[in-house]
């Protein structure tokens, strides 16, 4: 009987001991659900994440869909979602109209990106934009195998195609010509089976299906991003409608815990801190 | 069947309800794309140019894209459809007839989106590889929803031509005519109306889809000249502008471009709906 209520008192301690260590001590005794949808680069983040506290507490429910960046802010804004992801900053009327509060939470550089056999292994902003606006056609036109260049972008409304249209094409106006794909995972199908193809994904998608290319000599790595040599980077926002509550507001925490950061270096972005 | 004197009041009540959501949802899409046509008169919607940035929200582009996707795409699958029905009404061998009518049956209950899939990584390559250019392409596209729409064109004139043909088959043995005589000259003369309102049907199918001009078209949004050219259908357009921010010209392009599908639809269900009771053809 003594020796029952030792080990007890053992293990509670225990328990309890590695519980107050855990960054998912807070989700201890919740319950609901909670529901993310936007940008499509978050989506690994936040799958992790909420696949841990799941795991933790099975009475905790998080959904965790795409969209891209306008529909997260839609969703968050009218309700639908408790976080609506972007991989822009909100706009001024964006966040007037809804009454959101903004969370950046990483850094994710976009990169352009070729088929891994393609010969172009560099290339200028000045000769990614003329791509793009239609003024370079053939790829001999830049030291590769003569060819047409196939172009791909992404929708309007996609953060990704938002960054890359800031920082790499500037005043340039994207050709009507060019292809359009609606997410990171469509854009590496076409890239990674088009010898003449180009196009651009955000740097954690980059894998052996397709290369991304040294823009104006700076690799597209994580590592570049974080230093600020490769310059086309963006920040992935969190948002919610007022400030957060609740599980929503824990869920948060849990992204900016040490376990949250390690989380997101895994998918390939570097962690911000809380501002 | 119910004549409306006899039919039970609930079943009156439940089918003016229905009635009137969809009258509502009809009201509500046309009135959005009228305020959007007055609000956007500075944005340009029926221009060539689609280029957001530049606040030009011409939608002519996919005006043209779905137009001549779905033109193309009806011309391609009414042809097969017609060689796929004369084939089970006899013109090939019974064995086939029935291989074909029973793939025609699955097919109908496949998705798009496995067309789609499929053709992304099987015809997509191959159109590349042939001709040129990226593969996604007007092309690919009305290949697809040609094939796509073969199946309900098909049993709908199959449907037509079989009644037709046993109410002439005693008429047309007795002439001395062979099946195949009768089949030419006799049951698809008159079944013209019947061919055209499938044809109507396969139009109606071809322009309202979605996943396969997203999928396979490209969705550029320009005037695409050849057929290797990448385009983008309304419906398309619709898909990927969903999620651009709140208010402004996108918003707007995509109520106006949900009213052009409607009207457009509405033509052609009640051009179908005059060819059908025009009353049998002699």
């Amino acid at each position: 009987m003594v020796k029952k209520l030792l080990s007890a008192v053992i293990l509670l301690t225990l328990f309890g001991f590695s519980a107050s260590a855990s960054p998912l001590d807070p989700f201890r005794g919740m319950k609901g659900s909670l529901d993310i949808a936007g940008g499509t680069a978050h989506i690994p983040v936040m799958k992790q994440a909420a696949q841990n506290i799941m795991t933790f507490n099975p009475d905790i429910r998080i959904t965790v869909a795409g969209g891209g960046s306008g529909v997260g802010v839609q969703q968050v804004g009218e309700g639908i979602a408790h976080i609506g992801n972007t991989g822009r900053p909100l706009k001024p009327e964006e966040m007037e109209k809804y009454g959101l509060v903004t969370h950046p939470f990483a850094i994710d550089g976009v990169a352009v990106a070729v088929h891994p056999s393609n010969p172009v292994k560099a290339l200028t902003s000045a000769q990614v934009a003329d791509i793009y606006s239609g003024k370079i056609t053939d790829w001999s036109e830049v030291g590769g195998t003569p060819g047409a260049i196939n172009v791909f972008g992404r929708e309007d409304g996609s953060g990704t195609r938002d960054n890359f249209t800031e920082k790499v094409l500037g005043k340039q106006t994207i050709a009507s010509s060019v292809n359009v794909v609606s997410s990171n995972g469509a854009m590496k199908t076409a890239l990674s089976r088009d010898v003449r193809g180009i196009g651009y994904v955000g740097i954690g998608y980059l894998d052996d299906s397709v290369a991304g290319v040294t823009l104006d000599g700076v690799e597209p790595t994580q590592e570049n991003a974080a230093k600020g040599t490769y310059s086309v980077v963006r920040y992935l926002y969190m948002n919610t409608k007022g400030q957060p509550e609740g599980l929503t507001a824990a869920f948060i925490d849990y992204i900016y815990s040490p376990e949250g950061q390690k989380i997101i270096e895994e998918d390939g972005y570097i962690p911000l801190p809380r501002k | 069947m119910f004549s409306s004197s006899s039919s039970p009041p609930w079943l009156r009540t439940v089918s003016l309800g229905v009635g009137a959501i969809l009258a509502s949802v009809f009201a509500f899409i046309l009135f959005s794309a009228l305020a959007a046509l007055l609000r956007g008169v500075e944005w340009e919607f029926f221009g060539a140019v689609w280029s957001p940035r530049e606040e030009k929200f011409g939608l002519l582009p996919m005006i043209y894209g779905s137009l001549i996707l779905s033109f193309s795409a009806l011309a391609l699958g009414w042809v097969l459809s017609l060689g796929c029905c004369c084939t089970l009404r006899g013109l090939g061998p019974r064995w086939l007839a029935k291989i074909l009518l029973t793939s025609l049956r699955f097919m109908t209950a496949i998705p798009t989106v496995v067309y789609g899939f499929a053709a992304v990584f099987l015809l997509v390559p191959v159109i590349r590889s042939a001709f040129g250019g990226s593969g996604f392409s007007w092309l690919a596209a009305a290949v697809m929803l040609a094939l796509q729409g073969v199946p309900a064109m098909t049993l709908t004139m199959d449907g037509a031509l079989q009644s037709i043909e046993e109410q002439t088959s005693l008429t047309a043995a007795a002439l001395g005519l062979t099946p195949v005589q009768h089949l030419t000259w006799v049951v698809l003369p008159a079944s013209k109306k019947w061919l055209l309102s499938s044809a109507l049907l396969g139009y109606g199918r071809a322009l309202g889809d979605t996943l396969l001009p997203i999928m396979l078209a490209g969705n550029a949004p320009q005037f695409a000249a050849s057929p290797l050219e990448s385009l983008r259908t309304l419906t398309a357009h619709i898909g990927l502008t969903l999620s651009t921010g709140a208010g402004g010209g996108e918003r707007s392009s995509l109520l106006l471009a949900g009213g052009l599908l409607l009207v457009n639809s509405m033509i052609v269900s009640l051009t179908a709906r005059a060819l059908a009771g025009r009353g049998p053809a002699a």
